[in-house]
C-alpha cells in the first residue's frame, strides 16, 4: 500500500533528493557541535588537578539520587515538579528525537528494541511526555514573564537579565513539541482522508489535537505540513544542540558529569593544590586562585553546569542581609570570564587576568561564612566553600587581608588564639567549675582517658567560659575521665583554614596534634562545632571526635547522667542547627534528643529554616573580626525567625552561634522578651545531683 | 627613587599584658611577643606603592639585635628590596638622639631620596625621625597621610587638630614620619617569611657605620629615663555601680548635672 504522505527521506525539493538535506543538517549540526564542545573542554585541560576518578559506587549512588531522582528539585515544590517533569519528558523524547533524525535520509527507521509491542508502548509514552513538557513549558514561560520570581532577578552590578534566554529556551522547547506533533498529526489526518488504517495517536496528546485540528485539510496541504514540521523539527533540534553550550541550557549536557564528579564529604576543605603533600606546600610558587585558570577543572565544570536557577542565593545568608555576594553570580561570572577568555572565534585574549578586582571584589570572597546552605541547595552538586577558600588562599598570598583579620591572624601567630591573650591563661576558667568536679591538667603531666578540647573563644571569652564550666560539668556527671591541654592546647584553626591562611593553619595543626598525641587518650570531645569539625575532618592521626551532645545522649543511654523536670515549662525552646554540626557532620537529632530528654520541656521548630536549611548565625572564628557590608546582622534575621516560631528561648550548640544570637536579641530589641542559651548550659541545670 | 624606611621591633600592646618591673627600670619581658611597629608598617607600605608607581627600590633597616631579624624580613616579604641591620651592644642604652646618629650614618651610606619612619612607636618618645632630619639637615614633615610624587618635589598630606588636613611641598631629600591610616598595609603571613628566609641581611656594627663607640650608649645619651610606673588610679575616676540600665541612667543624669547633656 502506497503511504498516505511522501516521507521525508523520499520526498524531493526542486528536484532535489530532500535526503540529501536531511542527511546534510545533521552532519552540520553535529560538527558545529564538536566545534564548540572542543572550545568548551580546553579550559578544563588547563584547569588545575583533582582527582576525582575514584569512588565510583558513591559515584554512581549519587547520579541516581541527585542527578535521575532529581532528589533535590522538590525543595522548591514548584519549580522543583516542573523540572522533574521536564527532565523525564526529555529523556523520554530523546529515543523519539533520535529516531526522527534519522528518518530523514532511511524512511520506516525505528531504533533497536522499539518495535513491536514496546514500540507502542513508547510511542504513547513519547506522547503524553510531550504534551506534559509543552504544558510545563508554558507554565514556566507564564511564571518567568508575569510572575517573576524574585530568585531570578539579576540585579545591575551583576548584568544584563537572563530571562530572554530563558524564554528562548523555553520556546525551542515548544518549537520541537509541537513540529513532532504536527508531523505525526498531519500524517494520520491524511491516512484518514485515504481510509487508510491510521497510526495511533494517544488521545488529548498534543498530536491528537493536532490530528483533530488538521482533519478535513487538503492532501497537498497535509503533505505540505509533514515536511515543514520535519525540517523545522530538524533545524530547532541541531541550533537547541549548539545552543546548550552558549549558556545556563549548559546544563543539559553538562549535570550528568557535574553529579557524578560532586563532592561527596562535607566538613572538608579541598587540598591547596591535589597531589602536593602538606610537607610540600612551601615548593608551591602560588597559593590559591588568582586567575581563572587557578580553579580545578571540576570548578570550571560547576560554572558551566549552572542552571542560573537562583536556589544557592536564595539560602544564602550572605545574600539575604544584602552582603555583596551572591554566589549564583559566582558561577555566572566565571563562566562568562571563560567564555570570554576562549572564545569560540578568533585568538585567546593573551593575559588571564586576575579574578579579584576584576569579576569579584574583595569583600564579595570575605563575606562567605562557608556555612554551606548553597552547597546543600544546588540540585546540579555545584561546590562553592573550596572555591571561596582557594580565592582567599589567592587573597592570602598576595597580601590582600583586611586589617580587621589582620590583627587576630598575628595574635593566633604568635600566642594561638586570634585576641592575643596569654597562653599560660587558657584554662584560668577551671577556677570557676566549682565543687565536686575537678579538672586534670594534662600540661601538669596528669593522665585520662578523654580530652575535652576546648578551643579558643570557650576558653578566654568571659561568657563562653561558662559553656566550658557547663561542659566540664556534665562529664563529671557522666563520669568521664578527662582532662583539657591548658597553655599547650592552640586554636583549632578551623577559620584559619578557611580564610585562606594555610600555613598558620598546618603550624596550628601540627602544634595541636602533637600536644594531643602526647596525652595517648583514647577519644576527644568538644563542645565547640568549629572545632569538632577541623579535628574530626581537617586534621588526621588523631583518636575518634566526639560532640559533647553524643556524650549526653551515650550517658543518659547507660543510666549515668540523669535528668530533673524542666525548669521552666511554660517556655518555648527552639534548636538551632549550628551549620558545622548540622550541615557539615549530619549532627541533626542528637543534640534534638538531648533537649528532648528533659522531662516536660516544650520544643517546637522554624519548620522552614531548620535542620540542613539552616540558616547561619553570622559566622564563626575570624568572621567575628571580619567587619563586613550588610544592611543587617545574620544574628537578627536569625532571631527573628525564632521569634515567629513562638521561641520564648533559643537552644544551640556552639559557642559562636551564642555569642552572635545574644547580640542580635539586643539589636533587635528583644531583650527580656528572648534569650539563648548553649545545649551544654541547659542540661547542666537540669543534672539531677 | 631610592626609599629608606626605619623600623623597629616593639613588644605590641595588643598581644602582651605590659607589667612594669618592681625597680622601675622597665618592663617585664620574658613573657613577650614582639613584632613591628605598627606605624613602620603603614611606611614600608607607603614605600612599596611610590616605588611600584615611580620605580626605585625600598631599604628596611633596624636598630636591635640579632632578634630584630625577624620584623626586617617579615617587611621585606611585604616588598621592601633589601634589608639593613644595624647591631652593636654599644648601641644599647642610647637616647633618642644617639639612634638618630647610627640611622643617620647609615642614611649616609647609601643614597637615599627620601627616609620614612613611623610616627611613633609603641614603646617610643616620637622623636627619632625628627631628630635624624635635623642632624641630615634635610627637611622634615610629621604625621603624613598622603604622598604624592611630582618632580623631584613631594605633595604631601598631614594631618592636623580637630581632623583638618593641609598639603604641603617639600623638596627631596626629605624624612617624613607617617600617620596610621595613609594606606592599608599589605598582609604578610608564614609562607611570606619563608619566602625571603634565605636573602642576606647586611650587618653593620658602629665601626662600619664610621661612628665611634665611646659617644653612643649610655655614655652619651643626654636623657635618661629615671623611673617607670604606672600611675596610681586617680581620685577623680568614680566607679558607677549597677545593672547596665542603671549605669545608663546614672551616667545620663551625670552629664546632666555637668552641664554635658541639656
Amino acid at each position: 500500500m502506497q503511504p498516505a504522505l511522501i516521507a521525508p527521506a523520499n520526498a524531493a525539493f526542486v528536484g532535489i533528493p530532500a535526503k540529501i538535506i536531511f542527511i546534510l543538517i545533521p552532519l552540520v549540526g553535529i560538527a558545529v557541535f564538536a566545534y564548540i564542545m572542543k572550545h568548551r573542554i580546553e579550559p578544563l585541560l588547563q584547569a588545575a588537578p583533582d582527582p576525582r576518578f575514584s569512588r565510583y559506587p558513591e559515584r554512581i549512588r549519587a547520579v541516581i539520587k541527585i542527578w535521575l531522582a532529581q532528589w533535590r528539585h522538590p525543595r522548591y515544590l514548584l519549580a522543583g515538579v516542573l523540572h522533574i517533569i521536564v527532565f523525564f519528558g526529555f529523556l523520554t523524547l530523546a529515543a523519539r528525537s533520535t529516531q526522527l533524525v534519522v528518518l530523514g535520509f532511511a524512511a520506516d527507521f525505528s531504533l533497536p528494541g522499539f518495535g513491536g509491542a514496546f514500540g507502542h508502548f513508547y510511542s504513547v509514552l513519547k506522547d503524553y511526555a510531550g504534551t506534559a513538557v509543552f504544558i510545563c513549558a508554558v507554565i514556566l514561560a507564564v511564571r518567568r514573564l508575569a510572575f517573576k520570581p524574585a530568585r531570578y532577578d539579576v540585579p545591575e552590578r551583576y548584568g544584563q537579565d537572563h530571562t530572554p534566554e530563558a524564554i528562548l529556551v523555553l520556546g525551542l522547547i515548544c518549537t520541537l513539541l509541537v513540529s513532532e506533533s504536527l508531523f505525526d498529526a498531519s500524517l494520520v489526518a491524511a491516512q484518514v482522508a485515504k481510509g487508510q488504517p491510521t497510526h495511533f495517536l494517544s488521545p488529548l496528546s498534543l498530536g491528537w489535537f493536532f490530528g483533530h485540528l488538521l482533519g478535513g485539510a487538503s492532501l497537498p496541504a497535509l503533505q505540505g505540513i509533514h515536511l515543514t514540521a520535519y525540517t523545522i523539527h530538524d533545524l530547532t533540534f541541531f541550533f537547541f544542540l549548539c545552543f546548550l553550550p552558549m549558556g545556563k541550557h549548559f546544563h543539559v549536557i553538562t549535570s550528568l558529569f557535574n553529579v557524578f564528579f560532586m563532592r561527596l564529604d562535607y566538613g572538608n576543605v579541598k587540598p591547596v593544590r591535589h597531589g602536593v603533600a602538606d610537607s610540600q606546600l612551601d615548593g608551591l610558587k602560588s597559593f590559591g586562585v588568582k586567575k581563572f585558570e587557578d580553579f580545578t577543572w571540576k570548578h570550571m565544570l560547576d560554572f558551566y553546569s549552572c542552571a542560573d536557577c537562583g536556589r544557592c542565593s536564595d539560602r544564602c545568608p550572605a545574600n539575604r542581609v544584602k552582603r555583596p555576594l551572591s554566589p549564583r553570580f559566582i558561577s555566572i561570572k566565571a563562566r562568562d570570564r571563560c567564555f570570554k577568555l576562549y572564545p569560540l572565534w578568533g585568538r585567546k585574549p593573551e593575559e588571564s587576568q586576575p579574578l579579584i578586582g576584576g569579576i569579584y571584589s574583595e569583600d564579595e570572597i570575605w563575606s562567605c561564612t562557608t556555612c554551606g546552605a548553597c552547597e546543600q541547595e544546588c540540585p546540579l552538586g555545584i561546590e562553592y566553600i573550596d572555591k571561596m577558600v582557594d580565592l582567599r588562599r589567592g587573597m592570602v598570598d598576595e597580601g590582600m587581608v583586611p586589617q580587621s583579620l589582620q590583627k587576630p591572624l598575628s595574635a593566633l601567630e604568635k600566642r594561638g588564639n586570634p585576641w592575643g591573650k596569654m597562653e599560660k591563661k587558657r584554662a584560668d576558667w577551671v577556677a570557676g567549675v566549682g565543687d565536686g568536679c575537678t579538672v586534670k591538667l594534662f600540661e601538669k603531666g596528669e593522665a585520662a582517658e578523654t580530652l575535652y578540647f576546648v578551643d579558643s573563644i570557650t576558653s578566654y571569652d568571659d561568657r563562653m567560659q561558662k559553656i566550658a564550666q557547663a561542659t566540664t560539668r556534665i562529664l563529671c556527671a557522666a563520669g568521664v575521665d578527662f582532662g583539657v591541654l591548658g597553655k599547650d592546647e592552640k586554636d583549632s584553626g578551623h577559620e584559619v583554614r578557611r580564610f585562606g591562611e594555610e600555613m598558620l593553619f598546618q603550624t596550628l595543626k601540627e602544634q595541636n596534634t602533637e600536644a594531643i598525641q602526647a596525652t595517648e587518650v583514647k577519644r576527644i570531645v568538644t563542645a565547640d562545632p568549629h572545632a569538632y569539625n577541623a579535628l574530626k575532618n581537617d586534621y588526621s592521626n588523631l583518636p575518634p571526635v566526639k560532640h559533647i551532645s553524643e556524650i549526653i545522649i551515650e550517658s543518659l543511654g547507660s543510666g549515668r547522667l540523669k535528668l530533673k523536670g524542666a525548669e521552666n515549662g511554660s517556655k518555648t525552646y527552639v534548636y538551632h542547627d549550628p551549620c558545622y554540626l548540622g550541615r557539615h557532620n549530619a549532627l541533626y537529632d542528637i543534640p534534638r534528643r538531648a533537649i528532648d530528654a528533659i522531662p516536660g520541656i516544650r520544643r517546637g521548630e522554624m519548620p522552614a529554616d531548620c535542620r540542613d536549611r539552616s540558616f547561619c548565625c553570622g559566622g564563626g572564628g575570624l568572621m567575628l573580626f571580619y567587619e563586613p557590608e550588610e544592611e543587617t546582622r545574620m544574628g537578627v534575621v536569625r532571631v527573628k525567625m525564632a521569634r515567629d516560631a513562638g521561641a520564648d528561648v533559643i537552644v544551640t550548640a556552639c559557642p559562636f552561634c551564642l555569642v552572635n544570637i545574644e547580640d542580635a536579641i539586643k539589636v533587635a530589641g528583644l531583650e527580656g522578651k528572648m534569650e539563648a542559651i548553649d545545649l551544654c548550659e541547659l542540661i547542666d541545670r537540669h543534672i539531677q545531683r | 627613587m631610592e626609599i629608606m624606611v626605619c623600623v623597629k621591633r616593639v613588644p605590641d600592646s595588643a598581644e602582651n599584658e605590659i607589667v612594669v618591673k618592681g625597680d622601675g627600670s622597665d618592663i617585664k619581658r620574658d613573657d613577650l611577643v614582639y613584632s613591628v611597629n605598627e606605624w613602620d608598617n603603614y611606611a614600608v607600605e607607603e614605600a612599596i606603592q611610590i616605588v611600584d608607581r615611580v620605580g626605585g627600590s625600598v631599604t628596611v633597616v633596624t636598630i636591635g639585635n640579632e632578634d630584630s631579624e625577624e620584623v626586617v624580613r617579615r617587611e621585606m616579604a611585604m616588598g621592601a628590596h633589601k634589608g639593613l641591620m644595624l647591631v652593636d651592644p654599644a648601641f644599647e642604652g642610647c637616647d633618642g638622639r644617639g639612634m638618630a646618629a647610627i640611622l643617620k650614618a647609615a642614611v649616609q651610606q647609601g643614597k637615599y631620596d627620601l627616609v620614612l619612619t613611623g610616627a611613633q612607636a609603641d614603646d617610643g618618645a616620637g622623636q627619632v625621625g625628627a631628630m635624624l632630619a635635623a642632624l641630615l639637615d634635610w627637611p622634615y614633615a610629621s604625621l603624613v597621610n598622603l604622598i604624592e610624587v611630582k618632580d623631584g618635589v613631594l605633595s604631601i598630606g598631614r594631618e592636623i587638630e580637630g581632623g583638618n588636613q593641609e598639603i604641603n611641598e617639600i623638596s627631596m631629600p626629605c624624612v617624613l614620619s607617617i600617620q596610621t591610616g595613609i594606606n592599608e598595609p599589605r598582609y604578610v603571613g608564614i609562607r611570606g617569611i619563608r619566602k625571603v628566609a634565605s636573602v642576606e641581611i647586611p650587618v653593620l656594627n658602629a665601626g662600619a657605620l664610621g661612628l665611634d663607640a665611646a659617644g653612643l650608649g649610655p655614655a652619651g645619651a643626654r636623657v635618661k629615663r629615671l623611673d617607670y610606673f604606672v600611675p596610681p588610679a586617680g581620685v577623680g575616676a568614680e566607679m558607677l555601680q549597677g545593672s547596665t540600665d542603671e549605669i545608663a541612667a546614672q551616667l545620663i543624669d551625670l552629664l546632666k548635672a555637668k552641664g554635658g547633656l541639656k
